[in-house]
C-alpha cells in the first residue's frame, strides 16, 4: 500500500514530464523545423495584412449599418452576406464562423427549429441569386430543390473551409455578372482552387472559398 | 449513396486487417518479453524507469497486488489532474496560457479530472475556451496516454490470466505500464502526429491569430499545440477534442485523407490486441474467431448508419430541399457535416468512435437522422465490444465470450470450458456482475437525470424537443458510463457566457452525476475483469476432448454475437424506442 503510494507518485510526475511536456516539445521543434506554414495556420498575407487561415472558413459578409452605427444582435454586428464573394456554408457559431470559439448547431434530424433554420438558409441563398432589379443570376432562377444541401445544412465545425463544387458552380453566375468576368474565368478559378478526395476515394470534393475569393481579388481588385 | 462510399467503407476494414495483424504480432512480443527493433532505443530508459520509480519489474502480482496499483496509480492520476486544472493561472510563467483564463468551476474539473482519467473525455467544456496549453499538455495529454495504458494493462493481465500455465501471477503493473507508454504508444503518437502536421494540422504555443478578413469583419483563430494531443487523442481511443468540435475542426482534421488516416489510428490498437490474444493464446484462431464477431457487427453498424444518413432527414424533406446524390453535390444529411468528409466520410467515422471508447466525432451526432443516430446508440448499447477501446474492448468481450461458453455449455449439457480452464460458478458470478454493473449504471443515471429538475437544466430547450430531449439525456449517461465520451452536444452542464471561464458557471447535478457515473463504470468492470483473470489464473489445464465446445469455429462466432446482441436488446430496447428509434420511424417533426 505505502510502496504502492511512493511509486504512484514518482510515476506520475515521471509520466507527466515524460508524456505531457518532453512529448509535445519534441512534436513542436521537429514541426516547426519541417512544416513550419502548417504548424503554425497555413496563413494568408494580403499586402502584409494577415486575411485570414487557408484551411479555415470566415464570413465573407459586410456589417449592416443603421443611423449610422453597426446594427447589433446579442454584442454581435448584423452581417450581410458580400454578392461579389463567394459565401460560406451556414455556420452554428456565434458569430458566424468564430474560429475562436467553434460549436455545433445541433439541429435535430425531427425537429421544427431544423427545419425553419434549413428554410431561411434556403431563402437567403435564393435571395442573394437576385440582381437588384430581382431578375435572378443563375439561369431560370434558384427554387428550394435546386439548392445544393451545403448550402442549407449547417456544417460541423462551423468553420468549414469548403462548398460543393455544385454549390461555387451556382454561385459562379452571380460573382462573373457582379464582377463582369466570363462564366468560364469563373469556372476556372473553381477547378484551380477544388482539392480532390483523399488518396482518391476519402472524402468528397470541396472548393476553398477563402483561396477562391483571393484570387478572384487578384484579378479585378478587391474591396 | 455513392460508390466511392461504399468503397471507403471496403478499403477502410481491408486496410484495417492488414495492419492489426502486424501489429498484434508486435504486441505479444512487447508484452511476453521477447526482442523487438525497439529495444535498442527503449531498453536503458526502462531500466532507469523502474530505478526511479523503486519497482522490482521481474516480481509478478497476483490479481489483487495488481489490481490495487492500478487503482492507486489511476487516483493519483485523478488528483493531479484536478489540481492542475484547479490552479490554471499558476502556471502562467510557463507561457502556456498565452489567453489567460483562468480556471472553470469546481464541478466542471471534476468532470473532467474524472473523464479524462477514465478514458472517457466526456467534455462539458470547450476546449479553446477553457483550457490553457498547459492544461492541454501537461494535465489532458498525460491521462491520453495513462487511461489508454490502464485499458491495454487490464486485458493483457486477463489474457495472461486465461492462459497461464503457473500460479497466480498476472505479471507486474509497473512493469506493463512503462512498456506499453515506451514501446507502444509513445513511437506511435510521434509518427501520427508528424502525418498530421504534414497534412495541414497545427502545432505552435502562439497566442491566438488577430485575422482582418477579406471584407474586413475580423475573424479570431485559435491556435495551440494540437497535433501532438490530437495523435494520442485518437491512438489510445480517448476522444476529447482540443477545441470543442472536436475531428470536425480543420486544424484537428484537416483533410480527407487525414479522416481516413484518424479512423485506422483509431481501431489500430483494438484490433491488433484481438490477434495478439490469438497469438499469446497459442491458437490463432481464437483471435480470429472473435474479430470475425466484431468485424460483423461493425459493418451491420457502418452500413445502416450510411445508408441513414445518405437518406437525408424529415426536416431537411420539410423545408423542401432534395436529398439525393448529384453531380457535385453530396447529398443525404450535411446538417452538422463538414463537405470534405462528406456523407460516407461522417457515418463511417462516428461509427469507428462509437465501437470503440474513443468518441471523437467530426460531426454532429445529435444531428444525424434518427436510425443513424441509433446506431452510435446501439454500438454503446453493446458495452464498447464491437473492437471497443483499447484494451477495454478485449477484456470485455472475453467476459462475454466466457458468457457464451457458459450458455454454450449450458445448451449441449456438458462442464463449460474455455482454452481447457473449467469456467464455474464463481466465475460466472464475476462475468455477470462484469457485464451488468456499465448498463446498469447507465440507466439508474438515465433515470435520475430524466426524473428530476436539475438534471433536465441540462438539456438544451431551444433546439431539442420531444424524443431529441430524451435522447441528448440518456446519450450523455451512457456514452459517460461506456467511457465513450461522444456526446448529442445539447446537453449542456457547463455556462460560459465568455471564453476565459470568468463569470462562468458549471451545472453541478450533471457535472457529479456523469463523473460518478464514469468512474463506477470504469473501475468496477476492471475490478471484475482481473477478479476472473486471478480466479482462472490457477486452474489446471485439461486437455481437449471430443466432448470439448469449440471456441474457434463460425458456430461459436454466431453465439458469441448472438449473446451480445441479446443483452444488448433486452437491456436497452425499451429506452432506445423513447428516443432515437421513434424519430427513426417518423417522419413527424417536434
Amino acid at each position: 500500500m505505502k510502496r504502492d503510494l511512493i511509486t504512484s507518485a514518482i510515476g506520475i510526475i515521471v509520466f507527466t514530464l515524460f508524456c505531457g511536456i518532453v512529448y509535445p516539445l519534441f512534436i513542436t521543434g521537429v514541426s516547426q523545423v519541417a512544416f513550419p506554414g502548417n504548424a503554425n495556420g497555413q496563413k494568408i498575407y494580403v499586402h502584409g495584412k494577415l486575411v485570414g487561415s487557408k484551411i479555415i472558413g470566415q464570413n465573407f459578409g459586410d456589417v449592416v449599418m443603421k443611423n449610422g452605427k453597426p446594427e447589433l444582435t446579442a454584442g454581435n454586428p448584423v452581417t450581410t452576406p458580400d454578392p461579389r464573394y463567394f459565401q460560406t456554408r451556414p455556420s452554428g457559431t456565434t458569430p458566424a464562423d468564430n474560429a475562436a470559439a467553434s460549436s455545433f448547431a445541433n439541429y435535430g434530424p425531427n425537429s421544427v427549429v431544423t427545419e425553419q433554420a434549413i428554410t431561411s438558409n434556403i431563402q437567403a441563398y435564393i435571395a442573394l441569386d437576385k440582381a437588384p432589379n430581382g431578375t435572378p443570376y443563375y439561369p431560370g432562377g434558384l427554387t428550394a430543390g435546386k439548392v445544393p444541401v451545403d448550402a442549407a445544412d449547417t456544417s460541423a465545425s462551423g468553420i468549414d473551409p469548403d462548398i460543393s463544387v455544385r454549390n461555387a458552380d451556382i454561385q459562379a453566375y452571380r460573382i462573373a455578372a457582379v464582377r463582369n468576368l466570363s462564366l468560364g474565368t469563373v469556372d476556372k478559378l473553381i477547378s484551380t482552387y477544388t482539392s480532390g478526395r483523399g488518396l482518391g476515394f476519402s472524402g468528397e470534393p470541396g472548393v476553398d472559398v477563402l483561396e477562391l475569393n483571393l484570387a478572384l481579388d487578384r484579378r479585378t481588385g478587391g474591396s | 449513396m455513392t460508390f466511392t462510399g461504399w468503397l471507403t467503407i471496403f478499403l477502410f476494414v481491408t486496410l484495417l486487417t492488414l495492419f492489426a495483424i502486424p501489429v498484434g504480432g508486435y504486441l505479444a512480443k512487447v508484452y511476453t518479453g521477447e526482442r523487438t527493433f525497439l529495444d535498442p532505443l527503449f531498453a536503458v530508459p526502462e531500466r532507469l524507469a523502474y530505478r526511479v520509480l523503486h519497482v522490482d519489474a521481474a516480481k509478478g502480482q497476483d490479481w489483487k497486488q495488481y489490481a490495487r496499483s492500478l487503482i492507486i496509480f489511476s487516483l493519483t492520476g485523478w488528483l493531479l489532474l484536478y489540481l492542475i486544472l484547479r490552479t490554471q493561472t499558476l502556471w502562467d510563467f510557463t507561457g502556456l496560457n498565452p489567453m489567460h483564463y483562468h480556471s472553470g468551476t469546481w464541478s466542471v474539473s471534476f468532470n473532467t479530472a474524472s473523464s479524462f482519467m477514465t478514458n472517457t473525455n466526456w467534455q462539458f467544456y470547450s476546449g479553446e475556451t477553457t483550457m490553457s496549453y498547459f492544461s492541454q499538455m501537461a494535465g489532458l495529454t498525460v491521462q491520453n496516454f495513462l487511461s489508454a495504458g490502464v485499458g491495454i494493462v487490464v486485458a493483457v493481465a486477463l489474457i495472461r490470466g486465461i492462459i497461464g500455465r503457473s500460479g497466480k501471477s498476472l505479471g507486474n503493473f509497473w512493469q506493463d505500464m512503462v512498456r506499453t507508454v515506451l514501446w507502444v504508444l509513445t513511437p506511435m503518437s510521434i509518427v501520427i502526429a508528424i502525418v498530421l502536421v504534414w497534412q495541414g494540422s497545427i502545432q505552435n504555443f502562439s497566442h491566438y491569430l488577430s485575422v482582418d478578413g477579406i471584407t474586413g469583419l475580423g475573424q479570431q483563430i485559435a491556435m495551440g499545440p494540437v497535433a501532438s494531443q490530437e495523435a494520442i487523442k485518437m491512438l489510445g481511443t480517448n476522444g476529447g477534442g482540443f477545441f470543442n468540435v472536436n475531428s470536425a475542426h480543420p486544424f484537428e482534421n484537416p483533410n480527407g485523407f487525414t479522416n481516413f488516416f484518424e479512423m485506422l489510428v483509431v481501431l489500430i490498437i483494438p484490433a491488433a490486441l484481438v490477434f495478439q490474444y490469438g497469438r499469446m493464446s497459442g491458437n490463432r484462431r481464437q483471435g480470429l474467431a472473435i474479430y470475425s464477431a466484431m468485424m460483423i457487427m461493425f459493418l451491420g453498424a457502418a452500413s445502416v448508419a450510411y445508408i441513414a444518413e445518405a437518406h437525408g432527414s424529415p426536416a431537411q424533406h420539410a423545408a423542401g430541399l432534395h436529398t439525393q446524390v448529384l453531380a457535385g453535390s453530396t447529398g443525404g444529411n450535411l446538417e452538422g457535416k463538414e463537405q470534405r468528409f462528406g456523407i460516407a466520410g461522417s457515418a463511417l467515422f462516428d461509427v469507428v468512435t462509437t465501437v470503440t471508447s474513443c468518441g471523437a466525432v467530426n460531426s454532429a451526432l445529435e444531428s444525424f437522422t434518427g436510425i443513424g443516430g441509433a446506431v452510435p446508440f446501439a454500438n454503446l448499447s453493446a458495452s464498447e465490444v464491437i473492437f471497443g477501446g483499447v484494451g477495454t474492448g478485449l477484456y470485455s468481450i472475453l467476459l462475454y465470450v466466457l458468457l457464451a461458453v457458459f450458455i454454450g455449455g449450458l445448451m449441449v449439457g456438458r462442464t463449460p470450458e474455455y482454452l481447457g480452464k473449467k469456467i464455474e460458478a464463481r466465475e460466472i458470478k464475476l462475468v455477470s456482475l462484469g457485464i451488468l454493473i456499465t448498463p446498469l449504471t447507465a440507466l439508474f443515471a438515465t433515470a435520475l437525470a430524466t426524473a428530476s429538475k436539475a438534471g433536465r437544466a441540462s438539456i438544451d430547450t431551444a433546439i431539442a424537443h420531444g424524443p431529441q430531449a430524451f435522447s441528448e439525456t440518456f446519450y450523455a449517461y451512457l456514452s459517460q458510463a461506456n467511457n465513450n465520451g461522444s456526446a448529442f452536444a445539447g446537453y449542456t452542464g457547463y455556462i460560459q457566457p465568455n471564453a476565459g471561464n470568468l463569470g462562468a458557471h458549471g451545472i453541478t447535478f450533471a457535472d457529479l452525476l456523469g463523473g460518478f457515473d464514469m468512474l463506477f463504470a470504469r473501475y468496477a468492470p476492471i475490478l471484475f475483469a482481473l477478479a476472473v483473470a486471478g480466479s482462472l489464473a490457477g486452474k489446471r489445464v485439461s486437455p481437449a476432448g471430443l466432448g470439448t465446445m469449440r471456441t474457434d469455429n463460425p458456430t461459436f462466432v454466431v453465439l458469441l454475437i448472438g449473446v451480445i446482441v441479446l443483452i444488448g436488446a433486452l437491456t436497452f430496447f425499451p429506452a432506445l424506442l423513447l428516443g432515437p428509434i421513434v424519430q427513426g420511424l417518423t417522419g413527424h417533426l417536434y
